[in-house]
């Protein structure tokens, strides 16, 4: 019997024949924190007797979700985490470097890795091919100290995508589409791995918002296979050396089959609190909104300004919206400043934050108002998650996102351009 | 097995999809260095009096998919900071219960429809056995992985590291 992906991976990484069901110890390739759990997990790591960091050139924190910082305490924590990097020697990524996930997809992510990071979007990597899954601090503490960690081996489904996407759809419509046909806890404790001629002609952004959204139909990783659209952005990165060829057996074993048209999806949106609370936009068309973010791991990379300034060229957004725009590293928001997205984004009104987090989880820049409403391209629309259990989060994608801004209600982005 | 084996305490009941930031929302992260004070916020989005009605020993009853969306291991913790003996749920997102049982606070998953909000419940840690004192009902909660068992034994993952060394399959 052939293996998945993950099956693949996790029995290179353990040495030993993994298959689903199995429980594995396996070698961590890059381990990471961010601002929010990294406090917690040095104390944690602390804690652990003769803690000494196993491979602190494979161990980063990345400062990103309270950047710059809006208070004291979270100043404080910034100040702990930078001592712990000085002191032990691992990798530290300031302020305004970018979104965890993505300075991990620019820099560190490399087909059949496997990266564990205490953050649950820590899947994105599997746009790239990596075994990459969030875990809380504890476990990261104990993989900062031992350079390995246990796993169950997961079942897989197999999810095969064909056919051209429309005018204006693309991976975000897909990735809605498919968490409300698999529900928010669908694939618990699952792999998705994604195949067909649909995935092959995806850039690596677009299967990055794949992946990361893997994780809110409840699964452990989201991941593609390794092809020559690996290499070339990985060459573009500077490691073209790290790139190889990763498929998956063809009789492989799946738990289950899915299988998407996507010459079929519409524009989607997911309606508050839930995320597989999903809908076409034009069931939504008119919902008004006051606020629209573009940005975040989901949906901050140097395509998605590039649809969002496409859309928005020349044209003002409606006045009673607030538009925010933040880029996910600062390599996305130099090359959207040399191309000129962020002038077309800022000439037509829109608030530009530095490369991190921002308003996706409530903490700062950006928080709702009471019953106010935001169209979001991030990946959670939880009640409270934008900082006001009273507010409402609408997600969508960039295209939806910035055609909504131009009218202040829910639009479908064919509308509009 | 665990030394308290025997939890008795009342249900406080809630629905499905109770997401991390439901537990304890991303507006308090400057709290996060300072547990006591983040613990006064446990579960404040889903009901706002639990913190102040919740005493050692009760449960938390809830349907499926609990503890869904963040990573934050804070969310475990600070349910087991309330004084939550144990979790009952039809079921529990994956990183949530790594971290609860991390944090040595058991996960148990049965059929939660059959147990009502303010219940008596006991659980039976070793037998696998709910016992709802207040209906008279019985349930039996699935076994936990060994790996994870063995890890709340020691009161969870960094006292079994700090015993143990490393990992014993």
């Amino acid at each position: 019997m052939g293996k998945t992906l993950s099956e693949k991976i996790l029995s290179e990484k353990s040495g030993s024949d993994a298959r689903a069901g199995d429980i594995v110890i396996a070698q961590v390739d890059l381990a990471f924190v961010q601002d929010t759990t990294g406090p917690l997990t040095i104390r944690q790591f602390k804690e652990i007797k003769h803690g000494r960091i196993a491979n602190p050139q494979q161990t980063a924190i990345f400062l990103d979700h309270a950047i710059p910082s809006p208070n004291r305490q979270l100043s404080n924590d910034h100040k702990f985490l930078r001592r712990f990097a000085e002191d032990t020697g691992c990798l530290i990524f300031e302020g305004g470097s970018g979104i965890c996930h993505q300075l991990v997809a620019e820099m560190f992510a490399n087909p059949g890795d496997i990266i564990v990071g205490a953050d649950s979007h820590t899947v994105t990597a599997g746009g790239l091919g990596a075994f990459a899954t969030g875990m809380g601090s504890s476990d990261i503490a104990v993989v900062f100290a031992l350079g390995k960690t246990w796993f169950r081996v997961p079942e897989t489904f197999k999810i095969s995508i064909s056919g051209r996407f429309r005018k204006w759809v693309g991976a975000k419509d897909l990735v809605l589409h498919l968490i409300s046909v698999l529900g928010a806890d669908g694939a618990t404790y699952k792999a998705l791995e994604f195949n067909g001629n649909t995935v092959a002609n995806m850039t690596i952004s677009q299967r990055l918002t794949v992946a990361n959204m893997a994780v809110e139909a409840g699964a452990k990783v989201g991941i593609f296979p390794s092809d020559n659209v690996t290499l070339r952005y990985l060459a573009a990165q500077r490691r073209g050396n790290k790139y190889r060829p990763l498929r998956p057996d063809d009789d492989a074993n799946y738990e289950r089959a899915i299988i998407i048209d996507a010459s079929e999806i519409e524009p989607m949106v997911a309606m508050p609190h839930t995320v597989d609370n999903v809908a076409p936009v034009n069931m939504l068309a008119g919902t008004k909104i006051d606020q629209v973010f573009i940005g975040t791991c989901t949906n901050g990379r140097l395509e998605d300004l590039a649809i969002a300034a496409t859309i928005l060229k020349k044209k003002k957004c409606h006045p009673s919206v607030r538009l925010i725009i933040a880029p996910a590293s600062q390599q996305v928001l130099t090359k959207a400043m040399r191309i000129g997205y962020i002038q077309v984004l800022a000439a037509a009104g829109a608030m530009i934050l530095p490369p991190g987090c921002a308003a996706c989880l409530g903490l700062h820049q950006g928080v709702l108002g009471d019953n106010e409403a935001c169209l979001s391209t991030a990946n959670r629309n939880f009640k409270g998650r934008m900082g006001n259990p009273e507010a409402s989060i609408y997600l969508a994608s960039p295209a939806t996102a910035a055609a909504s801004a131009l009218t202040g209600e829910i639009t479908d982005p064919r509308k509009v351009s | 097995m665990m030394s308290n084996t025997i939890l008795k305490g009342r249900a406080f009941k809630f629905g499905d999809n109770i997401s991390t930031d439901h537990i304890i929302p991303g507006k308090y992260a400057h709290l996060r260095s300072d547990l006591p004070e983040l613990a006064k916020h446990v579960m404040e989005d889903a009901d706002p009096t639990f913190a102040n009605k919740v005493k050692p020993g009760d449960f938390i009853i809830a349907g499926k998919n609990f503890g869904l969306g963040s990573s934050r291991e804070h969310a475990a913790l600070v349910i087991k900071i309330a004084g939550v003996s144990a979790i009952l749920v039809k079921s529990v997102a994956r990183i949530f219960f790594r971290n609860a049982i991390n944090q040595g606070l058991p996960v148990l998953i049965c059929d939660t429809n059959k147990i009502d909000a303010g219940d008596e419940i006991e659980v039976n840690l070793a037998t696998g056995v709910v016992t709802d004192l207040t209906n008279r009902g019985q349930l039996t909660f699935g076994k936990i992985p060994k790996v994870m068992l063995d890890i709340l034994d020691e009161g969870g993952l960094v006292p079994y590291i700090t015993k143990h060394g490393n990992f014993e399959l």
